[in-house]
């Protein structure tokens, strides 16, 4: 019933979308594993696990599109989440080296023995057991957020004022997770996994199906945010993000609204992460960095923040021209993605997908209701 | 080292820095006193030590304490004395007044000046009369801290005669302290260490503490007298501890002070959040990094007035980059910050690869001009200048921008826009050129500070990226649009960042710090001073 009830929620772009994503999830591992090296299909491992890194940041940005599009919360914390959800899965990965380790400890990870440890940190307890983990990369963004968002949203904490903390909470996890003392490898994080589920991590079957999971999850999450913000809810929350004191006055409980919609869009970071962490074999401290967080804003703003498609759309072209540019011009790429930052919010406040409903399909959603959100948030602020 | 070889050592020193010594006879007068060292019984040697301790020439601790090591020979030929050094079978010969060499001879030509105990204890006492009523207050002063820290019994008698002379007030402290520190090493009366004890704590300070710490496990009455005066002045070094740290804090203080106060006007004012505002400090850096590089090519004389120069070239740098960011950018954003915040980002990453491109990626040095550099000491807290500067430069910029806002023309229309843009541009006040002169004003502040902090931090193209958060956070926690508040929240968080740093360590009293600064907008969502009434909605 709740699957009928999901994939009702679905306008025509939206089916479109997850059929793709489930394409995606069987042909690109197909083209790697099964279509021979010679042939124009064929896949390669390198392009595979690329692809994959993409899709985890598509739904990154489609977790922040879901609170800054449609609940006009601009959150320059976001990549918190994703790390916290990175770690737990990275904590998971590191207890499954075993005795594989270069100390070959049975319990400790390198890193504690390095540091002269003698017994596993109690926050470490646990994470040997996957469905302990997986748990936690859900549980550990969700509270976090539930907590953060609890304290700001019932003071009424708007606008830039709450862009600025959740920078902040972001930055003041990045420097606690560089210290050596918090248990989490410090500034080299945790890497040199060797297996995921009983899977060898660097093998192209585990590899390919780890591709296939995060087109899927991605599928999941649009699918969810879809509901979501198709359902009674949704409206009110575009309600908030237009008019918050107005949707206040009525009579909604404004801050439930937004409590709800930013855990949930933080526990989605924290998937993404998960699936992010063992497709590129480390975590470390620098995704906490507030300059990641906003970078994953930006995919929301090109793609085009307020549609579900728009996000997915920016953080793969982003990021397929980062890979470009800073494999042909590395020195350019800092260039274009201030000028991406800059031309976007001069020029395509709705990104490209407002672009493209503009010029091709020509049936524009009407421009002032964007305009009008930035002047509402404005005034909150 | 024996008591005396250190006062030796010293008097050396002390020569070393004092080329100039008022007390030396000439080298013909000493040398035939030095000769007469080297014959007679002991009773004609001890009135040979006398006489030469009688000249006050600077060089005869030196002389003496060769003496009382065995070190002077004297030729059974002339009966001439010399420093003699074993070198293989021979001795080399050194004449101990001049220091020339006098070449090698065997063992049997010279014959070593023999001390007994009478003779090392008038060597003593003159070696330490000399040092110790040296009139050079500073070979005085050195010389009674060497006494305390070797504690030796047998400098008490020269150290008393010394008490007795002495009359700057300090000097004289420390050498009752040194000769309490030597009578408790000896076996003197429990009333006598007792009083010692009260000399040592009265000096203070920490070789106090150490000298104490070794009695502070004794038994019986002086034990008892020493935990006591320990514990006083390890409180009374706490407190000074405390205001070091407080020294610490107003100095980040005042540089996140500086980083912030462009951001309160064009954040608190203007209400314009920009991400730039980091990169506006570093183009300041590299402003004075710039016009230091011309003065080191061009004028190098000028070199001490290179930071004057730079503030004017910081500020004009800072503030046309700033304009040309509103005009071109920010002004089509007004009523936006969200879309401001990420225009401004990605300005941002433009200037810092444009700087990258030009200055490169590297640290570059710039150069502290003599009047800055060095430090001196307040009581137990030191204090370099550049810290002090930087506090006074950062209460100039804020009370400079005060008078600005409050007392010019310009500031009345920059105060009439932010609070009704209509109705000020009705009165006839160019909104437009307000705003850009705003933003211009608030950016070349922070070009200001580039200067400053060029003095303290790494010029790099990261500098800005390090205090943008910060200075968000003081502003934020001073309250919006209140440049007292600004102030206040710029002291305030660098004094609880340097207080929170020695229990928690730097890193996680920072850590403490952001924490707690999101938990105080929970409370106070509008800053610590909140502007009141209808200026908030607008």
């Amino acid at each position: 019933m709740i699957t009928s009830f999901l994939i009702d929620s679905l306008d025509r772009r939206g089916r479109v979308v997850v059929a793709l994503l489930v394409a995606l999830a069987l042909l690109v591992p197909a083209g790697n594993l099964l279509v021979p090296q010679e042939s124009a299909f064929h896949v390669s491992t390198y392009q595979l696990t690329l692809c994959g890194k993409y899709l985890t940041y598509a739904l990154l940005a489609l977790s922040v599109d879901l609170v800054w599009g449609y609940c006009g919360i601009l959150s320059l914390g976001h990549g918190a989440f994703f790390a916290l959800g990175g770690y737990a899965m990275g904590m998971y990965l590191m207890r499954q080296i075993g005795s594989r380790g270069v100390y070959a400890d049975p319990v400790l990870p390198d890193f504690m023995v390095f540091l002269n440890w003698k017994e596993l940190p109690w926050f470490w307890q646990g994470f040997d057991m996957a469905w302990y983990a997986f748990l936690m990369v859900a549980l550990v963004p969700g509270v976090l957020a539930f907590l953060f968002g609890w304290l700001s949203f019932r003071s009424r904490v708007t606008g830039v004022y709450l862009s600025i903390i959740t920078q902040a909470l972001t930055y003041a996890l990045l420097l606690a997770f560089f210290r050596n003392d918090m248990g989490f490898g410090g500034n080299n994080g945790l890497t040199d996994f060797k297996d995921i589920l009983g899977f060898p991590i660097q093998e192209p079957g585990t590899r390919a199906a780890l591709f296939s999971a995060s087109a899927l999850m991605l599928a999941l999450g649009f699918v969810i945010a879809s509901a979501v913000v198709r359902s009674k809810l949704g409206k009110v929350l575009i309600a908030i993000r237009d008019a918050e004191s107005r949707t206040r006055f009525i009579g909604y409980r404004v801050e439930r609204y937004k409590l709800f919609v930013w855990t949930l869009s933080a526990v989605m970071a924290g998937v993404a992460g998960a699936l992010y962490v063992p497709q590129v074999g480390i975590i470390n401290p620098s995704e906490f960095d507030p300059a990641a967080s906003i970078e994953a804003v930006i995919w929301v703003a090109v793609g085009g923040r307020g549609t579900l498609v728009g996000p997915l759309i920016g953080a793969v072209a982003v990021n397929f021209g980062k890979t470009w540019f800073t494999g042909v011009l590395p020195e350019v790429w800092l260039y274009a993605l201030g000028a991406l930052f800059v031309v976007v919010t001069l020029f395509l406040p709705r990104g490209i997908v407002g672009l493209w409903e503009t010029m091709v399909v020509g049936r524009p959603k009407p421009a002032k209701e964007i305009d009008e959100a930035g002047e509402k948030a404005g005034e909150a602020a | 080292m024996s008591f005396l070889r250190l006062l030796a050592i010293l008097s050396v020193l002390a020569i070393g820095l004092q080329p100039a010594f008022a007390g030396r006879v000439d080298d013909a007068e000493l040398s035939s006193r030095v000769t007469a060292l080297g014959s007679g019984g002991f009773d004609e040697v001890e009135k040979a030590i006398a006489d030469l301790a009688a000249t006050g020439d600077d060089r005869v601790p030196a002389i003496l304490d060769h003496l009382g090591e065995g070190e002077l020979m004297a030729r059974k030929a002339d009966g001439a004395v010399f420093l003699a050094e074993k070198a293989g079978k021979d001795y080399r010969l050194t004449d101990p007044v001049t220091g020339a060499d006098a070449g090698l001879t065997p063992k049997a030509t010279v014959e070593k000046i023999r001390v007994n105990n009478r003779l090392r204890r008038a060597i003593s006492s003159a070696v330490g009369a000399l040092t110790l009523m040296s009139p050079d207050s500073a070979v005085r002063r050195a010389a009674a801290e060497a006494v305390m820290k070797s504690a030796d019994v047998a400098a008490i008698p020269a150290l008393d005669r010394a008490i007795a002379e002495e009359t700057v007030a300090d000097i004289r402290a420390t050498m009752l302290a040194a000769k309490a520190t030597a009578l408790l090493a000896s076996d003197a009366s429990e009333a006598e260490k007792l009083d010692s004890i009260a000399a040592i704590a009265d000096l203070g300070g920490r070789d106090a503490l150490g000298f104490l710490s070794g009695y502070t496990s004794a038994d019986g009455a002086v034990g008892e007298a020493a935990r006591k005066a320990a514990a006083a002045i390890e409180s009374r070094l706490m407190l000074w501890d405390v205001g070091q740290n407080l020294w610490y804090g107003l100095s980040l203080g005042s540089v996140l002070l500086l980083a912030a106060i462009g951001l309160a006007i064009t954040f608190g004012v203007m209400g314009v959040i920009n991400m730039a505002h980091g990169e506006m400090v570093m183009l300041g850096a590299y402003a004075t990094f710039t016009v230091q590089e011309a003065i080191r090519t061009f004028w190098p004389g000028l070199f001490d007035y290179s930071l004057l120069i730079a503030l004017p070239a910081a500020f004009l740098t800072a503030a046309l980059a700033g304009i040309l960011i509103e005009r071109s950018i920010i002004r089509w954003l007004y009523g936006r910050p969200l879309e401001t915040l990420l225009a401004t980002w990605g300005v941002s990453l433009i200037l810092q690869q444009a700087v990258r491109s030009i200055y490169g990626a590297n640290n570059r040095e710039v150069g502290n001009p003599s009047w800055m550099s060095g430090s001196f000491a307040l009581g137990d807290i030191q204090i370099t200048w550049t810290r002090l500067w930087i506090i006074l430069f950062a209460l100039a910029v804020f009370l400079a921008l005060l008078a600005v806002l409050k007392r010019t023309r310009l500031g009345l229309e920059m105060r009439a826009v932010t609070q009704n843009r209509q109705m000020a541009a009705a009165v006839g006040i160019r909104t437009p050129l307000v705003d850009a002169l705003t933003f211009g004003l608030g950016s070349g502040i922070a070009g200001l500070a580039g200067v400053a902090l060029s003095q303290i931090d790494n010029v790099s193209p990261n500098l800005g990226r390090g205090y943008i958060i910060d200075s968000f956070m003081v502003v934020v926690f001073g309250g919006v649009g209140n440049l007292w508040g600004t102030l206040v929240g710029a002291l305030t968080l660098g004094v609880a960042n340097k207080v929170l740093e020695p229990y928690a360590g730097a890193v996680l009293g920072k850590i403490i710090l952001l924490l707690a600064i999101i938990l105080f907008i929970q409370k106070r969502p509008r800053g610590l001073f909140a502007l009141k009434g209808r200026a908030v909605e607008a």
